[in-house]
């Protein structure tokens, strides 16, 4: 077993060791974990990220409102443990169903929602400072990418301008690939996986000489990992492509200053000077977008209050200036109303502009 | 010459007799219809039985039995161990109208109808034609007596029909047996639940019930204590009517007006009684039998406006709080007694005492309204509920601070049945039929405060027994939790499952431990929530097991 892998194991073991120390005490045992939410987050202006804050809560088992969250910890710690010793890596599902089932003489499961185990994995992160790759835990394939680069995977060498219809799946960890060869002016990044295929049926990658990437809704690790290093690596700016939303803006949000809930990460994945290249509200009235809305429900407009106040967007004018305009606008807009112009409006016309006239957000 | 028009009237005019007034009136005296004729007759024999007994000092042992003869035909039969009653008295008891000892004296006593049992005797004859069976015995060296009774009805006097010794299978007692028309009826207002509110209401008295189909049922003595004897006291001047007050001053045998006012009442001083008749302009060495009914009335008036100390209130006779719980838990099926007695209080010169006790949960049905049982001077009320004092004092209560529910203007929902007793030498009754207590004031504040209190002590169970459920739960939940988190651990780390599972049990037993010694502190935080009336010091504990703890 590598010297790794031990360092790994002895974090979990640890964490089992610190609970049956205070067990033996007779004392009610505690998993101290870092609270993860905006509570606990702050902005680094220098570093221009979301940084986890230092408030930790206990945990403990002795507690009506703890004893099952406490349980759970513990069981995915052991699930994580038994994966490192027997050298395989399971998904995120995986571990949903090797925690999942009653306790017996209760009707109480140990998880009954992927979330919950989700959640403590993430939990668990943060106590034994290791990610979830490094617990043997990854997360399914999501997203896609195409464009002129080569990589090398695992001893395979592929090429993303030779992958038929569907791209190169990016995988949950992308920390051993190596580049080979990457051209591109700029990587395009949407939230819309039928957005990509469009563009990728169009060729646009290759007649605008760029990478275009997808994922089905927020960034997944994998893919904001990948996005930094190659922004890092070889200097091409990443531009953001999101429907005309909350939810959207929140995407971008998380591409470039790190999320509230992975606020460790940022660091790793955080791309400070991404730029969010649509859909914007001006560009409802200048590409006619107007009879392509959707009407905001209650739920739109208390989420466009929650991100108007983050602290990183709060004295950023350009972007208090659009929300502003879009709570005016008390409706959004989907990236494909963009079709409603023709369904290559988008590749011929929508993208070429922007780009060239760098009508971005920041 | 022809005759006036009120000469002719006059030959219509004659005195009726005792019972066409009886057939005329029988709704006034409890013979509505077939059923509450049964209810009424036994209700008036263990009254007598329950007085008599309170008079001789004796715990009494009561006898019913129903027997159905036909349909709508019943013989009725109530016996008890009381003193029993002379020869020559038997008679006049029992086959003459409005024959007694109980009119106006200011005692607290059951019935007060007077009536009694000679009317059921009345009824008895009237739909049957048969007399009423009487035997009594007044010791061991007398004989035992036997008279078949009936009523002349129209002089009101006995007719002895046969009058013979025979034997009786007790020292002392009476036993009485009517044969009329009626309907049995199980329910709230029929005979079963009398009695069983009677047991409640008399805990030192057992008695034995036979119904109409043969079960033999037994309501058995919850205290071997007679209760206190109640005191006759002179009426107070603020208790009495103007009429009641000039037909004492007809008949007084006092000389002077001072005497009267210091000897026929009680809280009268001969300085009051010379300033009452000061600001009357009466002398007062007046005769009271001379005054007419103009300067009476101005004398009653002035009466009523003076400042009297209240009259005393060691006349009453209450149930007693641990006799009435005690009776409640032997009829109630339920998990929680509790009661409280006031503080005598005084109503229009009237000495007054309300008694609550109350049952909780067990067997009881939390899906209905409670059941409120009344009672005044040990006396089930069952009819008119919605009329009475009693009612308006629990509705007008907020239960919902007592954690039931409650709708608008409605008796609360529970499984709760409580009992209300009030004691009065003069209970206000709203009318004739003495089934609901009149909304007085001062007697609605007492039962409400009564209420109240007893609402915060079931208030404060009710509490207890759910923390107590969900600690039980929260610590099964745990117990099933350990050997998960053991096994968690034992794969995590070195130690053994077993091991593991043994400390974390014993840890869980501690913090139980830590909260069962809790609860003693909060028996104590109630009594003194008692003394100290109606403060509502409540103080919530927080479980120590576990409150959530956040650190920087």
């Amino acid at each position: 077993m590598s010297k790794k892998k031990n360092n790994q194991l002895s974090a979990l073991e640890s964490l089992g060791n610190e609970v049956v120390k205070q067990i033996n005490k007779g004392k009610n045992p505690e998993i101290p974990v870092p609270i993860r939410a905006l509570s606990n987050v702050e902005f680094d202006e220098k570093t221009k990220t979301v940084k986890l804050g230092n408030k930790i809560a206990a945990r403990y088992f002795f507690n009506v409102a703890h004893a099952k969250k406490f349980l759970q910890t513990l069981e995915v710690a052991s699930i994580s443990k038994n994966l490192l010793k027997e050298e395989k890596h399971a998904s995120l599902r995986d571990v949903f169903y090797m925690a999942k089932r009653t306790i017996p003489g209760t009707k109480v499961n140990i998880v009954d929602e992927q979330t919950e185990s989700d959640s403590v994995l993430e939990d668990l992160e943060l106590v034994t400072d290791l990610s979830r790759e490094q617990l043997h835990v990854n997360a399914n394939k999501n997203g896609s990418v195409a464009g002129k680069v080569v990589i090398e995977d695992k001893g395979d060498t592929i090429d993303w301008s030779k992958l038929g219809s569907g791209g190169w799946s990016i995988p949950s960890n992308v920390e051993n690939i190596k580049f080979k060869k990457v051209a591109g002016k700029y990587i395009l990044y949407m939230e819309k996986a039928a957005v990509w295929e469009r563009l990728h049926e169009d060729k646009f990658w290759d007649k605008q000489n760029c990478i275009i990437m997808s994922s089905q809704g927020q960034a997944t690790r994998g893919i904001r990992r990948l996005l930094q290093r190659l922004t890092k690596e070889y200097n091409i700016p990443v531009y953001v492509l999101t429907d005309l939303d909350s939810w959207g803006h929140y995407i971008y949000s998380v591409i470039r200053f790190g999320s509230i809930n992975l606020a460790s990460l940022s660091e790793k994945m955080a791309i400070p000077d991404v730029k969010h290249l649509g859909i914007h509200t001006a560009d409802i009235g200048k590409y006619k977008l107007e009879k392509h809305l959707i009407k905001f429900k209650d739920t739109d407009l208390s989420r466009l209050k929650q991100i108007r106040e983050y602290p990183w967007f709060k004295d950023n004018k350009e972007w208090q200036k659009e929300f502003i305009a879009l709570k005016n606008l008390g409706a959004k807009a989907e990236i494909q109303a963009l079709s409603s112009r023709g369904i290559s409006f988008i590749s011929d016309t929508y993208l070429p502009e922007k780009i060239k006239n760098k009508d971005f957000l920041y | 010459m022809t005759k006036t028009i009120a000469e002719e009237l006059a030959k219509k005019q004659q005195s009726i007799s005792v019972s066409e007034f009886f057939t005329k009136n029988r709704h006034l005296l409890g013979f509505d219809n077939p059923r509450k004729a049964l209810l009424t007759t036994i209700k008036e024999g263990v009254d007598n039985s329950l007085d008599a007994c309170q008079e001789a000092k004796v715990l009494p042992t009561i006898k019913v039995k129903i027997k159905q003869l036909q349909e709508e035909r019943f013989c009725v039969s109530i016996e008890d161990n009381g003193p029993g009653i002379v020869k020559a008295q038997i008679p006049n008891i029992f086959a003459k109208l409005l024959y007694g000892s109980k009119f106006h004296t200011m005692i607290q006593s059951r019935g007060q109808q007077g009536i009694g049992i000679s009317a059921s005797v009345l009824y008895s004859q009237l739909t049957t034609g048969k007399p009423a069976k009487i035997t009594s015995k007044i010791g061991k060296n007398h004989p035992a007596h036997y008279y078949e009774l009936k009523i002349d009805t129209k002089n009101n006097e006995p007719e002895i029909v046969i009058d013979k010794e025979t034997s009786f299978d007790q020292d002392h007692g009476t036993k009485v047996e009517l044969e009329m028309e009626a309907i049995y009826q199980k329910g709230a207002r029929g005979v079963d639940e009398y009695l069983k509110q009677t047991s409640i209401a008399n805990p030192h008295a057992e008695i034995i019930y036979v119904d109409p189909e043969g079960n033999k049922v037994t309501f058995p003595r919850a205290s071997e204590k007679l209760p206190v004897e109640p005191k006759e006291i002179k009426p107070h001047p603020h208790g009495i009517e103007l009429g009641i007050f000039i037909s004492m001053l007809q008949n007084t045998n006092s000389k002077t007006l001072t005497s009267f006012f210091t000897n026929d009442f009680i809280r009268v001083s001969s300085v009051t009684a010379k300033r009452i008749c000061g600001e009357a302009g009466i002398k007062t060495n007046e005769s009271p039998k001379s005054l007419d009914r103009d300067t009476a009335e101005k004398l009653y008036n002035i009466v009523q406006k003076t400042k009297l100390i209240a009259p005393p209130t060691n006349c009453l006779s209450p149930i007693g709080t641990e006799a009435l719980q005690k009776s409640l838990e032997k009829e109630v099926p339920a998990e929680f007694f509790t009661s409280v007695t006031r503080p005598a209080s005084v109503y229009r010169g009237n000495p007054f005492q309300v008694e609550v006790a109350a049952a909780y949960g067990g067997q009881l049905n939390s899906e209905e309204q409670i059941k409120l049982l009344r009672f005044a001077n040990r006396v089930p009320l069952q009819y008119q509920q919605s009329a009475c004092a009693i009612t308006k004092s629990v509705i007008d209560t907020n239960w919902r601070n007592y954690g039931l529910s409650q709708s608008r203007s409605a008796l609360p929902q529970g499984p709760i049945i409580l009992a209300v007793h009030m004691a009065s030498v003069w209970v206000p009754f709203t009318s004739e039929s003495k089934e609901a207590i009149a909304h007085y004031p001062e007697i609605i504040k007492e039962i409400k405060l009564a209420v109240q209190e007893v609402g915060r002590k079931i208030a404060s169970h009710i509490r207890r027994t759910v923390r107590v459920r969900e600690q039980r739960e929260r610590a099964s939940l745990f117990e099933k939790y350990i050997p998960e988190i053991a096994s968690s651990l034992s794969n995590l780390t070195s130690s053994k499952k077993t091991d593991v599972q043994e400390k974390l049990n014993k840890i869980l037993k501690k913090s139980l431990k830590d909260i069962l010694r809790e609860l003693p502190e909060e028996d104590k935080s109630d009594k003194i929530k008692e003394e100290g009336k109606n403060k509502h010091v409540k103080k919530e504990k927080q479980s120590t097991l576990g409150s959530r703890k956040s650190r920087k």
